[in-house]
């Protein structure tokens, strides 16, 4: 049988993520992609505390600790600093952050770093919210979750705005490469990392990576929750290349699922009312709708 | 060579002599000309460097750690606003080990708004683990660049290190500066060899948690162990660089006609150069008085202090910054090296030049004539020459 996934193991056995956690497998998948000739930069979130306590630690290649919003400034310094040393060819420096660390308050230094076009990879876990201080609301939580920020009461005080698309504000960098990927889905992540090392510039990565803790759903029904994400067309699996869309897993309509199939699963949905819900089916339809036709305008040449 | 250069080319030609390889610079005023004087050596083919134009000062020192993390000698420059939103990442680069060498020019800190000369930005700064440098002359600046790579790098050390100029006082004002040959200065400085870096071939985590059970404590201490090393190294590679290069400047604390003096006024930065000159009209006038330049901020240089208290009996200390709700750092912190000296000189604090206030030969006579008033006991600081409403 031939093996879809590298025997290649850069994550190793112990690490201190919860049970059932989308990032831990994320980080696996995103190693095996691109090799162990890799340096990477973990800001201030969940994956600042899951490689393990000094002098422990789950990771086998180098990486540095940096503060929460430097990560897209701390990779530029890398590669800077490679490239005055004659040690850039052939050496893949990838930043990893989470939803946070990137939408909200490394944004700058992100755009920075593309803008720049240093030979980076970053890449964005997203769990949907702030959860290594406690389930706070971030950019990147969806319209209706509940977090300990946006903590509906007995007003509907859920999240109200939208999730912050944070893969359309890197194609308006400009930026060679950028695409979506989801840890149910590992042979597409693993394929669009090594891509990714391939490629001379700046690359960027979003991983959806579900948060049993956060979001409130047992451990077990990780890869579930986000296949179901994907099937309802809440996390399309796409890349842009050179500003060229390519739906990499596509949804028949008459497959798409209902989103209500992804909202019943998990706790932080629980109390949204009929109207929300519709509000969020509108959305997503209205947004899959809008990827298709990027797709149609604006893709790869058949 | 001899060239005439700003305080701020001065810092450009610095970091090309030290062969900085990474850069990492936002423009501010009124440092703008030291990335611009960078950019240009680079464009013309002088500067080998990586030079990365980030879009803040707060990623600008995160880049530079991160390069440092990997070997690569980096240099960095900023002033006032930009060095305080770099503030975490300064505590950043101490914790890290990283020897990162930067300029700062002396600004004052909005609101209001003021560009000139005031010494709050750097001073602000003092508990992040950054070795301290003010320098008076656009020479010294050239030189105590070269002099700070030596320190920093040094492994007992392994610590960053600021350099001071006083807002257009110094980083506007051009003097002829005699840069010595690039051979002779790479012999002084060496290449930068890192024994950890971030390596693929041998992969290491820098920075990983520590529980306080476990070693966050000890890797403080080792910080402040490599400061204790610092006052060592500081004076050896001063004096070092004295023999070779013909210039040196009193390691941590550069004293001036203070043999004989009965009085002396501690200060730092381009007022120095004033009080050389109030210092010869008073001598010339029977008052002998002399100075203590601090050139060395972090590490304090208490021991050198509490020599020179020995043989004077006052010293005059001149902040030109403000702890608000307390007192200038400079007058606390000498007070503070004092104190376990049974027989101590009256020791008087004047805050001065706050914002960029011209301070005259005049002002220094002033403060001098003040001072030599009878004991009034423990005084409070002064400050000196405040406008009243009605003017
Ligand atoms: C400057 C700064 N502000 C706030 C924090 C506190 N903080 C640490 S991690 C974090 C949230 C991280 O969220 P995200 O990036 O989404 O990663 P996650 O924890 O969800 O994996 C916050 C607010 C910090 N470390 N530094
Ligand atoms: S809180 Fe969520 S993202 Fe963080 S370690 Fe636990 S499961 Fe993973
Ligand atoms: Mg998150």
């Amino acid at each position: 049988m031939k093996k879809t996934i590298p025997d290649i193991e850069l994550m190793e056995r112990g690490h201190q993520a919860c049970l059932g956690c989308g990032a831990a497998h994320a980080m696996r998948y995103l190693l095996k992609g691109l090799g162990p000739k890799t340096i990477a930069a973990i800001p201030a979130c969940c994956w600042a505390v899951i490689p393990g306590v000094y002098p422990y630690s789950c990771m086998d290649v180098p990486l540095q600790y940096v503060a929460f919003e430097t990560t897209g400034a701390s990779i530029s310094g890398i590669e800077a600093a490679l490239r005055a040393k004659g040690k850039k060819e052939g050496t893949t420096v990838v930043g990893w952050a989470g939803d946070g660390g990137t939408l909200d308050i490394g944004i700058q230094a992100l755009s920075g770093a593309v803008e720049r076009g240093h030979d980076v990879k970053y890449v964005c876990y997203d769990n949907e919210a702030y959860m290594n201080t406690g389930i706070q609301r971030s950019s990147a939580t969806p319209f209706g979750a509940w977090t300990t920020t946006t903590p509906v009461g007995t007003t509907k005080a859920w999240k109200l705005s939208p999730k912050k698309n944070i893969v359309e504000i890197m194609v308006a960098h400009d930026i060679p490469y950028a695409c979506t990927a989801s840890v149910a889905y590992p042979e597409d992540l693993i394929k669009k990392a090594q891509k990714m090392k391939d490629i001379t510039g700046p690359c960027f990565m979003h991983i959806y990576a579900p948060c049993p803790t956060g979001w409130k759903y047992p451990p077990e029904k990780t890869i579930e929750l986000a296949r179901l994400a994907t099937d309802t067309c809440i996390f399309p699996l796409y890349e842009v290349t050179n500003g060229k869309y390519r739906i990499t897993k596509r949804i028949k309509d008459e497959k798409k699922k209902d989103v209500l199939d992804y909202l019943r699963m998990q706790g932080r949905f629980k109390s949204l009312d009929e109207g929300a819900i519709q509000s969020i089916r509108d959305h997503v339809d209205f947004e899959w709708a809008r990827l298709l036709r990027k797709e149609e305008c604006f893709g790869e040449e058949q | 060579m001899k060239l005439v250069l700003s305080g701020n080319e001065a810092a450009a030609y610095g970091a090309m002599l030290a062969r900085a390889e990474v850069i990492s610079a936002y423009p501010i005023t009124p440092q703008t000309k030291i990335v611009e004087k960078i950019a240009d050596l680079i464009a013309d083919g002088r500067f080998k460097t990586e030079f990365i134009k980030v879009e803040s000062e707060h990623s600008a020192m995160a880049a530079c750690i991160s390069a440092s993390l990997v070997g690569a000698r980096t240099f960095t420059a900023t002033s006032s606003q930009g060095l305080l939103l770099m503030h975490e990442m300064l505590h950043w680069a101490s914790g890290s080990r990283t020897p990162v060498v930067m300029v700062n020019i002396n600004r004052a800190v909005a609101p209001p708004w003021s560009v000139w000369a005031d010494q709050t930005d750097s001073i602000a700064q003092r508990d992040t683990g950054w070795i301290q440098y003010y320098c008076e002359s656009c020479q010294e600046v050239v030189d105590t660049i070269m002099q700070a790579y030596r320190v920093c790098e040094d492994p007992r050390v392994l610590l960053p290190a600021m350099l001071s100029e006083d807002a257009f006082f110094l980083s506007h004002t051009s003097e002829i500066v005699d840069l010595p040959p690039q051979e002779e200065l790479d012999a002084f400085l060496g290449t930068y060899e890192p024994d950890v870096r971030l390596d693929i071939d041998n992969p290491r985590s820098f920075g990983s948690l520590s529980m306080p059970h476990q070693w966050y404590p000890e890797f403080r201490y080792k910080i402040q162990e490599g400061m204790e090393h610092a006052v060592e190294a500081i004076e050896r590679v001063d004096r070092e660089y004295g023999s070779l290069f013909g210039r040196s400047y009193g390691g941590l604390l550069d004293l001036y006609r203070c043999e004989d003096a009965d009085t002396v006024i501690v200060a730092a930065g381009s007022m120095c150069s004033t009080i050389r000159a109030a210092i010869e009209e008073l001598r010339s006038e029977g008052v002998k008085v002399g100075m203590a330049r601090i050139r060395v901020f972090r590490p304090f240089p208490t021991e050198a202090f509490r020599a020179l208290a020995k043989d004077v009996r006052s010293l005059v200390v001149l902040d030109r910054s403000f702890s608000m709700g307390s007192e200038g750092a400079f007058f606390s912190e000498v007070k503070a090296a004092l104190y376990p000296l049974s027989d101590r000189p009256d020791v008087r604090g004047f805050a001065v030049g706050i914002g960029g206030r011209d301070i005259t030969i005049e002002t220094i006579r002033s403060i001098i004539t003040d001072s030599l008033r009878p004991d009034t006991g423990i005084t409070a600081q002064k400050w000196v020459g405040l406008r009243r409403c009605e003017e």
